[in-house]
């Protein structure tokens, strides 16, 4: 893939007010390519030992990411670690519901994290919208807004089924197949369109650097 | 028989290789330590290594400017700086870096040096947690900075010398020698204020994990934030290298340095683990009170 390929066309950023929109970044995602042979397996299995979660409880699923901290599930010894800030985490984890406000803030801090990232959708509501599967102010399928890459079912799950996800996630991140980010760019498009048709109250960029 | 300059700086090479592991393997060990007072198995040792490798190998990054760039180079200069003119080990060719070159002054001022460069650094990502982090980090570095500073004051004016060489070398020839027994007032000072300087628990008011989202690096990701966690392993080491120095008698051998760099390393987590973290005000008035009359009253036994 040559290098102009790579770079996709700026973004409108119709959301933003024509006098805002020189602060924002009006460039779109695009694919980064990864390393070579043994170089992307050890890279891949440093990704899997260091899951890095972005400290931020989307909805009642939240519930079940604290007790992992704790001395009876301790998710360290995995080599996971809750990290406040989207730049540093790597890990996304998607608790339950998701109202149409909570996605807009989703879709901000999954776009500021760094990639290689990943997603982790715990509980029904995020397959199939669960128990509020006929709401006005929930999304059914998350996978529609941002790639996800392990689904936990259950409503709720424990936080044991949660670390089962954790390392289905390490398997997949170590085969080289947790490519959300990748996913992201391509169909940006999509994406985007689908966000846009839930969110009316669009005043962001259309990408959140 | 005097190494070459390109000797020396090949052991200064090998000396910042070593203790940048030791670092790391200090920083991963006292985690798992940590974990067993909590009922926990803990994380590996060797976590730190993966989380450095994985951040450097993030594929994208972003920037806020060029001061942004230079905050975590400020801060690895910081680190480097510290250790290189603190001899490791005394009476090594290898390990006494360049400490005939710079004296106590020198390395004070690459103490602060790093974590200034960092603040400007920070202060350019433009986040609000990293401004309130830095002001809570310079805050409580002035604050602490008193008791460390009439400590040394205190024993400069014993050893009459700020060569850190020339300290250690006066420490020789038994234990009764260290500074931690021939002027045990300053010690108690001084290690109060290097409970504030590691920002372990009760003054982790810096990074405040829950309170301030992780402080001024929440804006620094992928290769900046891998040089800023190599930094600070880089940098626990050698603060409890010039710590060993000052009072604890130094090290003739390079398994000596790591007991005793390991045992003042634990007292961080001795009370950190006791005690909750302080508040911003608190945590300065505790420095400005006790810790300052404790470090004044060292100063006036010495001089007396």
């Amino acid at each position: 893939m040559s290098d102009k390929k790579l770079k996709p066309a700026p973004l409108a950023n119709e959301g933003l007010p024509p006098e805002e929109r020189g602060l924002f970044c009006d460039a779109a995602p695009r694919e980064y390519e990864a390393a070579k042979g043994w170089v992307e397996d050890f890279l891949n299995w440093a990704r899997a030992e260091s899951l890095w979660i972005l400290g931020f409880g989307t909805g009642c699923g939240a519930i079940e990411l604290r007790p992992l901290m704790t001395s009876r599930f301790d998710m360290y010894r995995y080599g996971i670690q809750a990290r406040p800030t989207p730049r540093q985490s790597s890990v996304f984890v998607i608790g339950g519901y998701a109202s149409v406000k909570t996605l807009k803030r989703i879709v901000r801090s999954y776009e500021q994290m760094m990639g290689p990232k990943f997603v982790v959708a715990l509980g029904s509501c995020t397959i199939n919208g669960g128990m509020y599967w006929d709401s006005y102010n929930t999304i059914k399928r998350i996978d529609q807004y941002i790639p996800v890459d392990v689904y936990v079912t259950g409503c709720m799950p424990r936080p044991e089924a949660l670390l089962a996800g954790f390392q289905e996630l390490k398997k997949i991140i170590r085969a080289g197949k947790a490519e959300g980010q990748n996913l992201y760019a391509r169909n940006f498009e999509w994406y985007k369109a689908n966000q846009k048709k839930v969110i009316k109250d669009w005043n962001m960029p259309d990408y959140n650097w | 028989m005097e190494p070459t300059l390109l000797g020396r700086i090949g052991f200064a090479f090998i000396s910042l290789f070593v203790i940048t592991n030791y670092g790391l393997l200090l920083i991963g060990s006292m985690a798992r330590i940590s974990a067993k007072v909590q009922g926990r198995v803990g994380q590996p040792v060797w976590q730190p290594y993966i989380d450095i490798i994985k951040s450097s190998a993030k594929r994208n990054s972003i920037g806020h400017g060029i001061m942004f760039y230079l905050g975590p180079v400020f801060r690895l200069a910081g680190g480097i700086g510290t250790y290189m003119f603190i001899p490791a080990v005394y009476g090594s060719a290898a390990f006494m870096n360049f400490s005939d070159s710079g004296d106590l002054l020198l390395v004070m001022y690459f103490i602060f040096f790093g974590q200034l460069g960092m603040a400007l650094g920070a202060g350019e990502g433009g986040h609000p947690y990293s401004a309130l982090g830095v002001s809570r980090g310079l805050a409580q570095m002035t604050a602490f900075e008193v008791p460390f500073a009439l400590s040394i004051i205190s024993i400069v004016i014993q050893y009459r010398t700020l060569d850190i060489t020339a300290i250690v070398a006066a420490q020789q020839g038994g234990f009764m020698h260290w500074t931690l027994f021939t002027n045990p007032v300053a010690v108690v000072a001084a290690m109060i204020a290097f409970l504030g300087m590691s920002m372990h628990n009760p003054f982790s008011i810096v990074i405040a994990p829950q309170e301030i989202p992780i402080g001024p690096p929440t804006e620094y990701q992928s290769n900046l934030l891998g040089m800023l966690q190599t930094n600070r392993a880089i940098f626990n080491g050698a603060k409890l290298v010039l710590y060993m120095n000052l009072f604890f008698g130094g090290a003739t051998n390079i398994v000596s340095m790591v007991i005793k760099t390991f045992l003042i390393y634990f007292i961080n987590i001795f009370v950190g683990q006791a005690f909750p973290r302080f508040r911003v005000d608190q945590s300065i008035r505790f420095f400005l009170g006790v810790p300052t009359l404790i470090g004044i009253a060292s100063v006036i036994i010495m001089a007396l």
